[in-house]
């Protein structure tokens, strides 16, 4: 991958200066320039002022149920995402394709949309939300339990689609020779299957971790945000000060936000530059 | 390689699919003023007068046609106050607004897109209808409530949205220390705690008073749900069977505001049609339409005729007694200000 990036010239197709031109303009107005002035907007505050925001203890527990919510969430993600991309590859049924294409409709559902669906469902009145609560007594809607619930519903595509097309590739000989050479078929799936899978995986975690610490639309109709139960997240507490026009405050959760996101990224390549190293030592 | 080539296509097929909705809803808008026979006016205002508006651009279109023969069109835009407002800051084409709160068109004012003085401009400070905030209960009102201290009672399951996000919610923490004001005749700690004890009873705290009403009415959370008045006789309306509306003894005035957006009606050449059309909404027809939507006519005599709809024997307090709006925001809704205090110290 690390290649891909180098400057390479008498290639067939010429136009390397056009497109590299072109991506580099979009990637100053999309992301680099809102994120420079993220940064500079921030900068405004004294550190004092910046820590004072930062240390409220209602943007702390913001952080925590953010971050814990989201990393349950992509957990549980990865293990039924393996499962989901593994019936969808190596099984043949009736509507698969539909099946396949169903994944990726929290990609382009409006979220809001889901959230209040999800909400409406699963609180003590809804659908399954109501036999649940009137047997066990479980509150979901509303806790952080319904948080994750809708951190799941938006987080499931990113790992199937992150292991499917690995999944696909991976040929059946080496299960085979596994079976042949006397390994279980838990070994099997442990020990040839998993690390063949384990960078897909990682990225498929990475991407759907990073978005559910950022997740808004969806979370805010089911968590009932209420800092008593901590059940507020990042994104809320910078709507509430978006509202009042605290671009300062704002920016700054927001800054710290995008800190965690870049090492939570940064962490997953290194782990997955380390495993290709060893793969292609092989 | 092909993972992240995958996920990349897929989000820039999303980004790219995105901007040519953006693209395409971004021009219909924007041709104004193609069919010079009609005129055109837009009218940003917040989220529940949009049945309000629809009947009443109605009865407007009709009126102007008949008074100056010529045809107006006029378009509604309807979300958060607080967000339209600043829609409008950052470059909306609206003639005139009609926002819930004063506070949010001084926004617009200090941005210079509206002159000073537009409180004046029309009668009563510019408010054309206003409203307050009830106690919206499920039928049988099982649980008893008649007023603001029956919140504070054990099991009642209270819902209201956030104030530290939702303008509109602001105003019913204000109704409710209002009333701990009367009852504890102004000693603050006893009031504090009267309201903390509300606070402490509420369940879901929606980010919006649509999302409130949404979780109480659809979702079946809660008791009581603190509501504007307007939005409680919709929801009465609609399910007649289910819902009643409880009128505390005191509660607070809120003031809806209209103005014209000068700059842009200038620009626009609507500045005639623009004033036509919120002195319009003072006329006797207008108020009658105001009223049949749950709004409360500045007409006296015909807030008279909707006696039966609002409870006219509520002792309102304003928001000029908490000392305006910038100064409530000080002192309630600030980061650590009162609204923390009591909501915070639950948590640790």
């Amino acid at each position: 991958m690390a290649k891909a990036r180098k400057f390479r010239g008498g290639r067939v197709i010429p136009g390397f200066g056009l497109t590299f031109g072109i991506t580099i303009a979009m990637l100053s107005i999309l992301i680099l320039i809102p994120l420079a002035s993220v940064l500079f907007q921030s900068f405004r505050l004294s550190p004092s002022e910046f820590w004072g925001i930062i240390s409220m203890p209602n943007v702390k527990h913001a952080f925590a149920t953010s971050i814990g919510c989201a990393f349950i969430a992509a957990v549980i993600n990865s293990i039924f995402g393996i499962m989901l991309a593994w019936v969808l590859v190596r099984y043949e049924f009736p509507c698969k394709r539909i099946m396949d294409g169903v994944i990726e409709l929290p990609f382009c559902l409006p979220t809001a949309v889901a959230g209040i669906t999800l909400s409406k469902m699963y609180s003590t009145k809804g659908e399954i939300g109501g036999p649940l609560f009137d047997w066990f007594g479980l509150r979901i809607s509303y806790t952080h339990v319904g948080l994750v619930i809708a951190l799941i519903f938006i987080g499931i595509p990113f790992v199937v689609r992150a292991i499917q097309p690995v999944l696909e590739k991976l040929d059946s000989q080496y299960e085979e020779a596994a079976y042949i050479l006397g390994a279980s078929r838990r070994k099997t799936f442990f020990k040839v299957i998993i690390p063949e899978l384990r960078p897909a995986l990682l990225t498929g975690f990475g991407l759907a971790f990073a978005r559910g610490i950022g997740e808004y639309g969806s979370v805010i109709y089911i968590s009932g945000n209420n800092e008593k139960e901590h059940t507020q997240v990042v994104s809320y507490i910078i709507m509430q000060k978006l509202n009042y026009l605290e671009y300062e405050s704002a920016t700054a959760i927001a800054l710290i936000m995008l800190i965690i996101s870049f090492i939570l990224l940064l962490f997953i390549n290194i782990i997955q530059i380390r495993q290709s190293r060893r793969t292609n030592n092989i | 390689m092909s993972i992240k080539s995958k996920v990349v296509k897929v989000t820039s097929a999303i980004l790219v699919g995105s901007m040519l909705i953006g693209g395409v809803t971004g021009c219909g808008s924007g041709s104004k003023a193609a069919n010079s026979d009609t005129i055109k006016i837009t009218n940003v205002s917040y989220d529940p007068t949009r049945e309000l508006y629809e009947e009443y651009n109605k009865s407007f279109v009709s009126y102007y046609k008949e008074k100056t023969g010529k045809d107006v069109e006029v378009t509604q835009s309807h979300g958060g106050s607080g967000g339209q407002a600043r829609s409008v800051v950052e470059g909306a084409d609206a003639d005139v607004v009609t926002l819930a709160l004063a506070h949010d068109i001084t926004l617009i004012e200090e941005a210079g897109l509206i002159e000073p003085g537009w409180l004046n401009e029309f009668d009563l400070d510019s408010s054309p209808y206003t409203s307050t905030i009830v106690l919206l209960v499920r039928k049988g009102n099982e649980k008893g409530i008649n007023d603001w201290d029956d919140l504070t009672k054990d099991g009642v399951e209270v819902i209201t949205p956030d104030p530290k996000s939702s303008g509109g919610a602001c105003w019913n923490f204000l109704a409710a220390w209002h009333y701990a004001d009367v009852k504890f005749g102004g000693d603050e700690t006893k009031m504090k705690e009267f309201v903390k004890a509300i606070y402490d009873n509420v369940t879901v705290m929606d980010s919006g008073a649509r999302g409130a009403t949404t979780t109480f009415v659809e979702n079946g959370q809660g008791d009581v749900l603190i509501a504007w008045e307007n939005e409680a006789i919709a929801t009465v309306n609609e399910y007649p069977d289910d819902y009643e509306i409880v009128s505390p003894s005191v509660s607070i005035l809120a003031q809806p505001s209209v103005a014209v957006v000068d700059e842009n009606a200038k620009k626009n050449g609507t500045e005639e049609v623009a004033k036509e059309y919120l002195n319009y909404l003072y006329t006797e027809e207008a108020q009658k339409i105001i009223g049949k939507n749950g709004y409360r006519p500045s007409n006296d005599t015909i807030l008279k005729e909707f006696a039966d709809k609002f409870d006219l024997d509520m002792n309102l307090t304003n928001i000029n007694e908490f000392g305006g709006w910038d100064q409530a925001y000080e002192d309630f809704f600030k980061d650590g200000a009162i609204f923390d205090e009591i909501h915070q110290s639950t948590a640790e």
